[in-house]
């Protein structure tokens, strides 16, 4: 069994960060990861992001990225990509090492198998799930037809891997992912028919909804998704306008020839290890669902088990970013040597979250959030 | 709950006149100079950083709406591809003799060609004219947004927000 | 369809070219892309057929989440193919069931 300081599940912006904290005060660390290229949501954000300069707003995401995979690595963390964390039990992380390609981008350090699969235990003394957020589906007559898929799905062919998975997109909500989504499948040489949106109004924000509208794909409010079908994939959809009370207009039907449906109705926190780990859920809806309570250093109701990003609350890059740094520092100042820095640094993250999270847009995220962390203090381990 | 905007999802002629980010009909016929298209409350500040003349600003907190200074903007259009929600347009109303000219983002393939004619769009999509394309520039510094500038006949300068993509499948196909 | 030009990502840079067999027939992939991107790319919808009402499935989340896009790969069924790397001389057959592969 192999033995480190702090281990972190996930290596998004949130895992990452909390990672580079710990290495960079002297402790083992090593990031799992269950995909093969680390970067999490980032490695398919081709967009320049938003946010203030201290989150890199106007990089790409993709640049976002690198540069923290190349900040954690000099930093000297150990990144496992193919590695999928399973369970969590004693501090003890099982996990299964997938090593189908003969040249992942990094392999564990031990010696590179050939076989397909490994399982590997790792005893943490610290632990940092990071595990990010999933796709909410969305079930309609059809649903399940290969075409129909999440945005998140799309956004990933395309960008990451480069291929089109289809040539005729409707797009299923108007939000920011739904908005991004759609303006990137164009980019990428595909035909966007439409986006709808059930609720009378756009969800994302403005400046993204008026790069989809000069393009001249419309929005179409109060507007669901009736069926999806075609032989044995999609080959039309038929949409419909919906009232107040979300009925179907009767009369208001149209059928678009489409060969894919990109469904973005929200993420969830992928909370589903933190769970199995024992860490106690508790259910805001404002924040995506079910989300670990933590108190203000990001610990769980289990002690020694911190979160961050969108496991501990929807939200985006730049929170991810301050909140795997603060779950970071915490977790290594609880394993003994606290830095004489570590308080003014808590105190300015704490600053610049509140910062982010102000606004028409975000400040119901602030208020959910500081429920959240009350409802922690008063369950978590005390130092 | 967060707030969410209203169809047609582009700001009226109205909502913009009210927003510090857009200039005054004054200083448009001057030379020269943005509009700032972003009427929202969102938290992001890179236009403020981008601009040396520092005519933008935002300030704290992130969430306050761009405030353009009009008297201080050159028109040198070193914003335009520093935004990330590609809403800021360079505006010359004194481009030639009747004509003007408006530069805009345009993050997609094919890029158009100087000279080229080009039908141009307007908020909606809709072709509104045909224009001419006076320059693309894409330096390393635009960080791969390139900046198409188009001129046409001067009263659809504040229309005109973009211009007709190529239709098809195979575009980006090898 | 691949997306050879892309206007912020760049054109399609030269990779290995790996070979692999779906149902029978080759298939030209790219070294390190996964499973699923390369019978994307070969227009391929259909990953799997379900147990009782043999309905076709696709992928869903493209990141491991869902297992909707299993398919049999070098015999073993039920392989992620969305986070599965190709590598040269792979099979890859459309599951059926739980795990029954071929057409
Ligand atoms: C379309 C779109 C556009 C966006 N645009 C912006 C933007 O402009 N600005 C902004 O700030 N934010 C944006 N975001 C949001 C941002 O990408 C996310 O908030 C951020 O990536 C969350 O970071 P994270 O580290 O919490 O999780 P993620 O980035 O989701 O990373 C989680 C990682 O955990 C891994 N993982 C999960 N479970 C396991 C397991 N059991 N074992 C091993 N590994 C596991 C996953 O593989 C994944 O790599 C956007 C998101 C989307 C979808
Ligand atoms: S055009 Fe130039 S001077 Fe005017 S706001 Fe933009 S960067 Fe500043
Ligand atoms: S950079 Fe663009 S989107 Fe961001 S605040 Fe400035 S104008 Fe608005
Ligand atoms: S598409 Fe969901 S696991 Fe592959």
């Amino acid at each position: 069994m192999r033995e480190v300081d702090l281990a972190v599940v996930g290596a998004g912006p949130a895992g990452l960060t909390a990672a580079i904290e710990g290495a960079k005060r002297g402790y083992s660390t090593v990031v799992l990861d269950m995909n093969p290229r680390p970067g999490g949501q980032l490695i398919k954000q081709i967009h320049k992001f938003f946010g203030s300069r201290e989150h890199r707003a106007g990089t790409r995401g993709i640049e976002i990225a690198d540069t923290l995979f190349y900040e954690a690595a000099s930093a000297g963390v150990e990144v496992i990509v193919e590695a999928e964390v399973y369970a969590i039990h004693d501090s003890t992380l099982e996990v299964v090492v997938q090593t189908f390609a003969e040249d992942s981008l990094i392999l564990p350090s031990e010696e590179a198998t050939t076989s397909r699969s490994r399982p590997l235990s790792i005893a943490a003394r610290r632990i940092v799930l990071a595990t990010g957020g999933a796709e909410n589906a969305l079930s309609f007559a059809g649903w399940t037809l290969p075409g129909v898929m999440g945005a998140g799905a799309a956004q990933t062919m395309i960008n990451l891997w480069r291929v089109l998975p289809g040539e005729r997109i409707l797009m299923v909500g108007a939000g920011n992912v739904g908005l991004i989504v759609s303006y990137q499948l164009m980019q990428a040489g595909g035909e966007v028919v439409a986006v709808i949106e059930a609720t009378p109004r756009i969800g994302g924000y403005g400046v993204h909804a008026a790069k989809i509208r000069r393009a001249g794909i419309p929005i179409l409010t109060s507007h669901t998704i009736v069926s999806a079908s075609g032989e044995s994939r999609v080959e039309r959809a038929v949409i419909a306008k919906v009232d107040a009370s979300w009925e179907i207009v009767p009369g208001s039907e149209q059928e678009l020839e489409v060969d894919t449906i990109c469904i973005a109705v929200g993420l969830y926190p992928n909370a589903r290890l933190a769970s199995l780990a024992g860490c106690e859920l508790h259910y805001f809806p404002g924040l995506g669902g079910w989300i670990p309570v933590h108190n203000s250093r990001m610990e769980t109701t289990v002690s020694g088990i911190y979160v961050a990003g969108d496991l501990s609350g929807v939200e985006e890059a730049s929170t991810a970013l301050e909140e795997g740094r603060l779950a970071g520092i915490c977790a290594a100042a609880s394993l003994g040597k606290e830095r004489a820095g570590d308080h003014d640094e808590i105190k300015a993250i704490e600053g610049r979250l509140l910062g982010l999270r102000s606004g028409p847009f975000c400040q119901h995220r602030q208020d959910a959030k500081q429920e959240l962390i009350g409802i922690g203090e008063a369950q978590c381990p005390q130092q | 709950m967060s707030p969410a905007i209203n169809p047609p999802s582009y700001p009226s002629q109205q909502e913009l006149r009210n927003a510090p980010g857009y200039p005054s009909q004054k200083r448009l016929e001057k030379g020269p100079v943005v509009a700032i298209e972003c009427i929202e409350e969102i938290p992001c500040n890179p236009c403020e950083q981008a601009c040396p003349q520092h005519a933008i600003t935002i300030g704290e907190p992130i969430t306050n709406c761009p405030h353009l200074d009009e008297d201080k903007c050159i028109g040198c259009g070193l914003c335009v591809s520093q935004c990330p929600g590609l809403a800021i347009f360079l505006i010359d109303l004194t481009h030639s003799q009747g004509s003007a000219s408006v530069a805009f983002p345009h993050e997609y393939l094919p890029l158009p060609k100087e000279g080229q004619t080009v039908r141009a769009v307007n908020r909606a999509g809709e072709p509104i004219c045909s224009a001419t394309v006076v320059r693309v520039q894409n330096p390393k510094t635009n960080g791969q947004t390139p900046v198409v500038t188009v001129a046409m006949p001067r009263k659809y300068a504040t229309e005109v927000r973009g211009i007709l993509r190529a239709q098809g499948g195979k575009k980006n196909g090898g | 369809m691949r997306v050879v030009h892309h206007p912020i990502l760049g054109n399609l840079p030269e990779v290995q070219q790996v070979r692999i067999w779906v149902d029978g027939k080759e298939i030209a992939a790219r070294k390190g892309e996964p499973i699923a991107a390369a019978i994307a790319a070969a227009g391929i919808k259909i990953h799997r057929h379900t147990t009782k009402r043999e309905e076709p499935r696709g992928i869903f989340c493209g990141i491991g989440q869902c297992t909707d896009c299993v398919m049999v790969v070098n015999g073993v069924p039920n392989v992620r193919t969305c986070i599965t790397p190709v590598t040269e001389g792979m099979t890859v057959e459309t599951q059926h069931g739980a795990g029954r592969g071929g057409r």
